[in-house]
C-alpha cells in the first residue's frame, strides 16, 4: 500500500513598513527616486556613522504584534548579523535574535476544511539591504542604496500549516491585518511583502518533522501554491527511493515550474550575532503598550459583524466591501453623509469593482471622495440625471475625483424633466416611426423599447426612460 | 611672550584682547611645525594654506564680537579617527588612505562652533588599536621628550603634538586608555569623559560600547574648557546622554577650584603590585601624599578583579570592533586591491592588503569570540565581567570621591620594543582598561619625570557623571 505523506509548512514573511523614513536613519522610503538619491551616511555605511531607532517602527511592529495576539517582549533589543555582501553597506544587518519584540501569536484561518489557528512563533524588526543591478553591457554590478534601511518586520510562523491552501489563508489573514493597520500595503509582486515557505513531509501519524528546505522568490500566490506542490513532491521521490532530503535553500522559477538549490543550510554561514552597542535596549512601557492596543482599528470581522447588524445589506456585499479597509471606510462615510447604505453598496459593487478590474487597479487606490459619491447618488434619487448619465459621470470621477454636481451643470446633462418637451419629442419619434409604431399597437410590446430608444437619442440621453416609457405608452 | 608658550585660553584671551592674531599663532604653529614634524612625524595631512585661511576668517569674527567663546582663535590638532568634511581622514591606515569624508564629527563641529582652527590631523595606532602609534600605515611618531622612545598611543600623534609646541591642544579618542596612556608618555593632560558625554557620531569606531573623545592639553585649564566645549547631546548618536539639560553638569570648567579638602581618595593595593617600574610608583605615591597634604583624605583599599578586565575588554574591543571594520571592504570607499578574481577575492586582497598586522589580529580575536559555539563561553562571559567590574567601581565610590594611581607600569618604551610581544603590549594596559569597560571619567597629569628624563603620569578616576571632581583635585595638584 502506497505511504500516505504529510506536508508542514512554516512561513517566514518579510513585510516592508510604510513608515515616512527608514528605521536607523531620516531618510526617505518613497518608492522610485534616482538610484543613491535617498541615502545619508548612515545608510551607506560611513565611517563614524550611527544609526538611530525611528519610534513608528517600534509602534508598527507593535502594532503587528497586537493584532495578531503576540505578546510584547517589554525589553527588547537589536542584534547585528554579520556577513559580507554588496547591498550590506555595513556588512552587518541590524536585526533581532536573542529578543525579537514579539512572540508567542496567533492568526486564525478558515478553509474549506474548517477553522484553525496558524501559531505565531515571533515578530522582529530589521532593516532592508539595498538593491544590486548587474549591468550585462560593462560587466559589472552596481548598488542602489535607497532600498539600505528601509524598515522591515519578519513574521515568523510556527510549522502549523499542512496545504497551500492553508498558506495562502494565512496570507491574506495577514495581509489583511497589516493593510487594515496601515503598516504596508503588502504587496507580493512589488516586494512590499515577501514570504519564504519553509516545507518538509513525513509519513501520516509520525511524530517527528522530516527535513525541511526554504524556497525563496516566491512572488505570486500562484507561485507560492506551485512551489508547495513541487517541493513535495520532490521530496517524496527522494523519500520513496531511499534517499534522504537536504537541508537547503532553494529558489524557484514559476516560469519553468522547477526550483534549484541555492545554498546549503549546513554549510550556512556563521552569522556572529551579537546586541548592537550603538543602540540602547528597547524598554516597552505598559503605558506605551495600552496606548498602540488602543488606537488599533475595528478589525475586519467585527466591522463585517457591525455592518450586517447596522446596515441592511447582504452577507455577500459586506464581504467584499470589509475585504479592504479604504473601500469600507469609503462606505461608512458616504454613508454617513447621505444615508442609504444599499444604493452606496450598490455603486461599489457594481461600476467601481468593474473599474478597478478593468484598470487593474488595488481598491487601496480609489481616489474619489466619499462627498463626492454621495452627491452622485443625490443627483439619481432626485433624478437630476438618469442612470446611463451617472455611469459616464461617475466613470469622470472615478478618474478625477471631480464634484458630480458642478460636472453635469457644466456640461449641461441634467435630464430634461420639462414634460412639455419631452411630450414633443414623444409625438415626433411617433411621426417619425410608424412602423414601429403599428408594431406596438398590433401587439409587440417590444416596439415600445425601439421607440424609447428613438427618444432618448432625439433628447440626447438627458430624459428619464421611465418618464419616456410612460408618455409613450400614454399617446399611443 | 613667546606666541606658542600660551595655554588655549590664554591664547584665546589675548586674541581677543588683541595682543596676538588668530593668523600668527597658526603661523607660530605652522613654523614649529616645521621645525619638529620630521623628527616626530605628529601629523598625516594638514593644509597649511587652509588652516592659514580659516584663521584668517575667524580672527575676522573676532573682531567683529560674532565669536567670544573661551577657544575662539585656538589652533587645534585631531585625531585622524575623527571625520573632517573635505579633510582627507585615514584613521592611519592605508585602507582609508584616500578618504575624504562629507560632514565632520560632532565634537569636530562643537570646537569650529566655538572658533577653534582645525591644523590638521594627527598619527594615531591604525583604527586606535595600540598603544604606542607604531602600527600606524603612516609611519611612527616619536616623543618630543625624547624621540628614541614612542609616545604612546592610541593617541600618540595628539600627546606628541601638544608636548612639542605644534598645537595648543588636541583632541584624541579613548577606548582602552588611548588618551591618557600617550598624555602621560608626553607630559600633557589628558582626560576621558563618561561614556555619553562627547558625540561619537563622526568618530569612527573601534570599541562602540568603550570608545569616547577628549581633550590633550598643557593644563587642567585648558582640558576643562575644552571638554565643556565638545561635550554635547546628540540626536544622531544613540548612545549620547543629555547631561546639559538632565544631570546639569557640564559646567566643567566651574570645577576648577584650587581646594580638596576633604576629599576621600582611594588607592587600589591591586594597582601597586608586581610589574609597576619603581620610579613610577614613587612618583605616583609622593603625589598622593601631596593631596593628603592640602587636606584630602588618603587610604589604601582593594579594587579586586583588575586581573579580569584585561581579557574582558580584549574580547569586547576585539568582538566589536571585527563588527565595526566589516564596512571596510572596498565596494564603497578606500582601498579596493588591483587584482582579484570574483566578489570574495576583492574582498579577500582588499583587507589583507589594505589593513595591519594589529587591526588583523584583532579581527581574528573578535571574530572567534563571537562565533558560534563560542560566544557564551568568551563574549557573553566578558559582558558578565564588565557588569562586576562596574559594580567593584561603585563600590569603591560609595566609599570614595576618587580613585588614584598610575597610567601605566612604565613610562614610554623605547621604539621598536613593544610590537614583537603583543600580549606584554596588551598588559601595559592595566590601569586604563578597567575605567572604558565601567564607563567611567578618568583624567591623566604630569607628576614627575623618571632618571632618564621621560615623563610620569597620574591617574585620577571618578564615578560616572563626576569629572568636576577630577578636574578639582587635578587643578589642585597642579597648583603645586
Amino acid at each position: 500500500m502506497a505511504k500516505q505523506y504529510e506536508t508542514v509548512i512554516g512561513l517566514e514573511v518579510h513585510v516592508e513598513l510604510a513608515t515616512k523614513t527608514k528605521i536607523f536613519c531620516g531618510c526617505s522610503t518613497a518608492f522610485g527616486g534616482a538610484p543613491n538619491t535617498h541615502t545619508c551616511p548612515v545608510c551607506t555605511g560611513m565611517p563614524g556613522s550611527l544609526p538611530v531607532l525611528n519610534r513608528q517602527v517600534v509602534n508598527a511592529a507593535m502594532a503587528v504584534g497586537l493584532a495578531t495576539n503576540c505578546t510584547i517582549t517589554q525589553y527588547c533589543k537589536f542584534d547585528r548579523k554579520n556577513y559580507f555582501y554588496p547591498d550590506n553597506p555595513q556588512n552587518y544587518q541590524i536585526s533581532q535574535l536573542y529578543l525579537p519584540i514579539c512572540r508567542n501569536g496567533h492568526v486564525d484561518i478558515e478553509t474549506s476544511e474548517g477553522k484553525k489557528s496558524v501559531g505565531i512563533h515571533e515578530i522582529h524588526m530589521e532593516e532592508d539591504a539595498g538593491k544590486l543591478i548587474h549591468d550585462e553591457w560593462e560587466d559589472c554590478s552596481l548598488v542602489d542604496y535607497n532600498r539600505s534601511g528601509v524598515p522591515l518586520i519578519e513574521i515568523v510562523s510556527e510549522p502549523d500549516m499542512r496545504s497551500a491552501e492553508e498558506v495562502i489563508a494565512y496570507l491574506e489573514k495577514l495581509r489583511m491585518i497589516v493593510q487594515y493597520l496601515g503598516a504596508s500595503d503588502c504587496k507580493l509582486n512589488e516586494g512590499s511583502m515577501r514570504a519564504d515557505v519553509n516545507l518538509s513531509v513525513r509519513e501520516v501519524g509520525a511524530e517527528t518533522f522530516g527535513t525541511r528546505t526554504e524556497m525563496k522568490n516566491l512572488n505570486s500566490f500562484r507561485a507560492i501554491t506551485h512551489a508547495i506542490a513541487g517541493e513535495r513532491e520532490r521530496q517524496i521521490e527522494l523519500l520513496e527511493s531511499g534517499q534522504q532530503v537536504t537541508q537547503e535553500t532553494r529558489r524557484w522559477d514559476d516560469a519553468k515550474e522547477y526550483s534549484y538549490a541555492m545554498r546549503s543550510k549546513e554549510d550556512a554561514q556563521d552569522y556572529r550575532y551579537f546586541p548592537d552597542p550603538d543602540l540602547p535596549p528597547i524598554y516597552i512601557s505598559d503605558e506605551w503598550i495600552a496606548q498602540i492596543r488602543d488606537s488599533q482599528p475595528e478589525f475586519r470581522e467585527e466591522k463585517m459583524a457591525r455592518y450586517k447588524t447596522e446596515f441592511d445589506i447582504p452577507e455577500y456585499d459586506i464581504g467584499i466591501i470589509t475585504d479592504s479597509k479604504h473601500l469600507a471606510d469609503l462606505f461608512e462615510e458616504t454613508v454617513a453623509i447621505c444615508g442609504q447604505p444599499k444604493k452606496v453598496s450598490n455603486w461599489l459593487m457594481g461600476e467601481t469593482l468593474r473599474l478597478l478590474k478593468e484598470k487593474g487597479m488595488d481598491p487601496e487606490e480609489i481616489c474619489f471622495s466619499p462627498e463626492n459619491l454621495a452627491k452622485l447618488i443625490g443627483l439619481v434619487d432626485s433624478k437630476a440625471v438618469n442612470s446611463t448619465v451617472a455611469k459616464e459621470v461617475f466613470e469622470v470621477m472615478f478618474a478625477e475625483d471631480m464634484d458630480p454636481e458642478k460636472y453635469v451643470e457644466e456640461k449641461g446633462l441634467k435630464t430634461v424633466n420639462d414634460e412639455g418637451a419631452l411630450r414633443k419629442a414623444v409625438e415626433e419619434v411617433i411621426r417619425a416611426n410608424p412602423q414601429s409604431v403599428a408594431d406596438y399597437r398590433g401587439g409587440k410590446e417590444k416596439a415600445i423599447g425601439f421607440l424609447v430608444g428613438q427618444t432618448m437619442k432625439a433628447m440626447r440621453g438627458k430624459a428619464d426612460p421611465g418618464t419616456v416609457n410612460k408618455v409613450l405608452r400614454e399617446l399611443l | 611672550m613667546d606666541i606658542l608658550a600660551y595655554s588655549a585660553v590664554e591664547l584665546s584671551a589675548a586674541i581677543k584682547q588683541g595682543t596676538v592674531t588668530a593668523v600668527e599663532a597658526m603661523a607660530a604653529v605652522l613654523s614649529r611645525i616645521d621645525e619638529r614634524e620630521r623628527d616626530i612625524n605628529a601629523y598625516v595631512t594638514m593644509d597649511r594654506e587652509q588652516a592659514l585661511k580659516a584663521a584668517a576668517a575667524v580672527q575676522e569674527k573676532i573682531e567683529k564680537g560674532e565669536l567670544n567663546g573661551v577657544l575662539a582663535g585656538v589652533p587645534v590638532a585631531v585625531k585622524d579617527n575623527l571625520c573632517t568634511e573635505g579633510m582627507r581622514t585615514t584613521c592611519s591606515s592605508k585602507i582609508l588612505e584616500n578618504f575624504v569624508p562629507t560632514f565632520s564629527a560632532e565634537a569636530v563641529v562643537n570646537l569650529e562652533k566655538a572658533g577653534a582652527v582645525v591644523i590638521g590631523k594627527t598619527n594615531m595606532d591604525e583604527f586606535a588599536m595600540g598603544s604606542t602609534t607604531e602600527t600606524s600605515a603612516y609611519g611612527v611618531t616619536r616623543n618630543p621628550w625624547n624621540t628614541d622612545h614612542v609616545p604612546g598611543g592610541s593617541s600618540g600623534g595628539s600627546a606628541a603634538a601638544v608636548a612639542a609646541g605644534e598645537c595648543y591642544f588636541a583632541l584624541g579618542s579613548d577606548t582602552g586608555g588611548s588618551i591618557r596612556q600617550p598624555a602621560s608618555f608626553c607630559g600633557v593632560v589628558g582626560l576621558k569623559p563618561t561614556y555619553g558625554t562627547v558625540s561619537r557620531y563622526g568618530l569612527v569606531a573601534y570599541g562602540s560600547s568603550l570608545d569616547q573623545i577628549g581633550p590633550l592639553t598643557k593644563n587642567v585649564a585648558d582640558c576643562a574648557a575644552v571638554l565643556e566645549v565638545i561635550a554635547s547631546h546628540d540626536v544622531k548618536d544613540a548612545t549620547s546622554i543629555n547631561r546639559k539639560e538632565e544631570n546639569k553638569d557640564t559646567d566643567f570648567t566651574a570645577a576648577l577650584v584650587d581646594d580638596v579638602k576633604g576629599m576621600k581618595i582611594g588607592i587600589p593595593r591591586d594597582y601597586f603590585g608586581e610589574g609597576l617600574d619603581g620610579e613610577v610608583k614613587d612618583a605616583v605615591l609622593a603625589a598622593a601624599k601631596q593631596l593628603a597634604a592640602k587636606g584630602a583624605v588618603v587610604e589604601e583599599f582593594d579594587l579586586s578583579l583588575v586581573a579580569y578586565a584585561i581579557p574582558a575588554y580584549y574580547t569586547i574591543a576585539a568582538a566589536e570592533a571585527s563588527s565595526n571594520l566589516e564596512r571596510f571592504d572596498g565596494i564603497k570607499y578606500g582601498y579596493r586591491a588591483a587584482s582579484f578574481e570574483g566578489l570574495h577575492d576583492m574582498y579577500k586582497k582588499t583587507r589583507s592588503e589594505g589593513f595591519g598586522a594589529e587591526v588583523k589580529r584583532r579581527i581574528m580575536l573578535g571574530s572567534f569570540v563571537l562565533s558560534s559555539g563560542y560566544y557564551d563561553a568568551y563574549y557573553l562571559k566578558a559582558l558578565k565581567v564588565k557588569a562586576m567590574i562596574k559594580n567593584a567601581f561603585d563600590d569603591a565610590f560609595a566609599k570614595y570621591d576618587l580613585i588614584l594611581g598610575p597610567v601605566a607600569p612604565t613610562t614610554a618604551p623605547k621604539q621598536g620594543e613593544s610590537l614583537s610581544d603583543p600580549l606584554k603590549m596588551y598588559l601595559g594596559d592595566i590601569y586604563t582598561i578597567s575605567v572604558n569597560l565601567a564607563g567611567l571619567p578618568a583624567i591623566s597629569l604630569p607628576c614627575g619625570k623618571d632618571s632618564k628624563g621621560l615623563p610620569i603620569g597620574l591617574q585620577l578616576i571618578a564615578d560616572s557623571f563626576q569629572e568636576k571632581k577630577l578636574i578639582q583635585a587635578a587643578y589642585t595638584y597642579e597648583k603645586q
